[in-house]
């Protein structure tokens, strides 16, 4: 027995594990919050110390010597590397050149997957024919690594600009297509039946009600595929490229210039999250709506 | 306008090893122009089958559905519908929304604007033409919902529930507010309802329909909104003993109904 004052189920537990029982209890919130929501609460500190916390580690290691520069160059020899790249480029190639072929290759393919992608995408779910036809090819390739089909696309379409455009196009183009179509789901059949009720035509059904309400999942599907582009990027630059960030980063792992490999794919990273920024910004604006109704 | 459902029914085909289903089984009703026809009646009972039916979203199994002599075979702009929820289109504003219909045929754009604006006046909805529809109230969606169904000029209105997600107060005011509109546009009204204190009050004459299969069991003509509209207050109506009366009469056969299924 205590006299000290207790609250909640865990009163009866001794001092110990009283502690553990307050971790594993769900706190009454604070005003504004809602009780009980799995993971509330802002991050953004938490972001910035793990960022940070990543920084320190990488700079001790190295500043320490405990791996060898080879391995892990420190986090000064990547500003250093990247400086100079800039300055006299990489291969006798200036580095924004590197930076620029990268990306045209990777938005010209999104582009395209785009363009062709989500007319599919919403064909396939308002027509079942269309559903039959194009559902097979798609799920059959849709899993297979890049890698797998890129000799077969070298061989198909040689060793140019085409077949690497293709590559990053085929590994967008599946994501954007699966987000298209599960998008004409989102309208509901109330909207759907006001539509028709009014007099309206199937094409004014899917330009009024469908493909607006389908938009979200479409963004979505965006930005699932452009990530998938940048992953395949690399792959795509495997072969017979002379530019490129992916063919930077390859032929710098093979002459065991590790500060080059780091800063490639830091600068892959940077292009992808800001464009990443860009199209949530984009999705804001175009749908604040999002969930909302 | 007069719509005349002849000896309708609906049957749903057998699936997954069930029977067929008589959804609706030879439903004979008349509605007349600027009558406000109420369906009440347990769940299952089919309600939402006969307005799908009139709407023209599903056609009978066997017997007739005529609008002015001619059969109906299809949605078309002289039947508005008004939705339970989630019809708006969040992606438009409300003056947009209430212009939807016009917009879809073809209507030049002031045009469409000045009949929608009208239509926001009448429902009391001035001044949030710009509003975004999905940071209205479930009340002002409602009646957005409403003034939509009505800028086509419809002949016939058909509800399917549309005050079933609003609370008390909101759906009290909002029944006021459909029978003033009603009295106002002299639409025909075919209204489905859960609650027989709104179906009695709202009707000129009140459907009770019975599950398996779904039909058409009682037929009231109604006296208690022509009372509202010549000036009686909605509670006074509601508290006058005919009104208490019939009330107890119709929840009985409801009952029934519920304790037969069960």
């Amino acid at each position: 027995m205590t006299d000290k004052p207790t609250s909640g189920p865990a009163s009866r537990v001794g001092a110990g594990e009283s502690r553990l029982g307050r971790l594993a209890r769900a706190r009454p919130t604070k005003p504004g919050e809602i009780y009980g929501v799995p993971g509330q609460g802002s991050t953004l500190w938490l972001s910035a110390v793990s960022i940070l916390l990543f920084l320190f580690v990488w700079w001790l290691v190295t500043a320490m010597g405990w791996v060898k520069p080879l391995f892990v160059p420190s986090p000064m020899t990547i500003v250093t590397k990247l400086i100079s790249v800039w300055n006299v480029g990489f291969t006798g190639t200036p580095f924004l050149v590197h930076v620029e072929i990268s990306t045209v290759r990777v938005f010209s393919a999104f582009l395209l997957a785009c363009v062709v992608g989500i007319p599919l995408g919403l064909a396939m779910g308002m027509s079942p024919l269309m559903r039959g036809l194009f559902d097979p090819p798609i799920e059959f390739y849709r899993p297979i690594p890049p890698l797998a089909y890129l000799p077969l696309m070298i061989i198909w379409f040689g060793i140019g600009e085409t077949s690497k455009i293709l590559l990053i196009f085929l590994s967008v183009f599946a994501p954007v297509v699966l987000g298209a179509r599960s998008g004409v789901k989102s309208a509901s059949i109330e909207q759907i039946h006001a539509a028709y009720s009014f007099g309206a035509t199937r094409w004014q059904v899917l330009r009024h009600v469908i493909m607006p309400s389908a938009l979200p999942e479409i963004l979505t599907a965006m930005r699932i595929g452009i990530g998938f582009g940048w992953t395949t990027l690399v792959a795509a630059e495997m072969v017979a490229a002379t530019q490129g960030i992916g063919y930077m980063v390859l032929s710098a792992s093979q002459f065991l210039q590790t500060p080059v490999v780091i800063m490639g794919i830091f600068v892959i990273a940077i292009i992808a999250f800001a464009f990443d920024l860009l199209m949530r910004f984009i999705e804001r604006r175009l749908v604040p709506w999002k969930g909302r109704m | 306008m007069r719509l005349k459902l002849d000896n309708l029914s609906v049957v749903y085909p057998a699936s997954d090893g069930r029977p067929p289903v008589a959804a609706l089984s030879e439903i004979n009703l008349v509605i007349e122009d600027a009558e406000f026809v109420v369906a009440l009646g347990a769940s299952g009972c089919g309600k939402s089958t006969l307005l799908n039916l009139i709407a023209g979203f599903l056609s009978p199994t066997s017997g007739q559905l005529t609008l002015d002599g001619r059969p109906v075979s299809g949605p078309g702009a002289d039947r508005a519908v008004v939705f339970q929820k989630h019809a708006l289109l969040p992606w438009l504003n409300v003056l947009d929304n209430v212009a939807f219909g016009l917009q879809i045929q073809g209507v030049a754009k002031a045009e469409r604007y000045a009949t929608a604006n009208r239509l926001v006046g009448l429902l009391g909805l001035d001044g949030f033409q710009k509003s975004p529809v999905y940071k209205l109230s479930g009340g002002m969606q409602q009646r957005v919902g409403i003034a939509r169904a009505l800028t086509c000029d419809p002949k016939l209105l058909l509800m399917d529930e549309p005050l079933g997600a609003l609370d008390a107060l909101t759906r009290e005011k909002a029944q006021e507010l459909i029978l003033n509109i009603w009295h106002e546009t002299h639409k025909s009204v075919f209204f489905i309802t859960h609650s027989v204190e709104e179906a009695l009050f709202m009707g000129t004459k009140l459907i009770v329909m019975s599950p398996r299969p779904g039909r058409i069991t009682h037929s009231f003509d109604l006296p208690f909104s022509r009372q509202f509209l010549g000036g009686m207050p909605a509670r006074a109506v509601k508290a006058s003993p005919e009104f208490i009366k019939l009330r107890e009469d119709v929840l009985k056969i409801i009952f029934a109904d519920e304790e037969a299924a069960a």
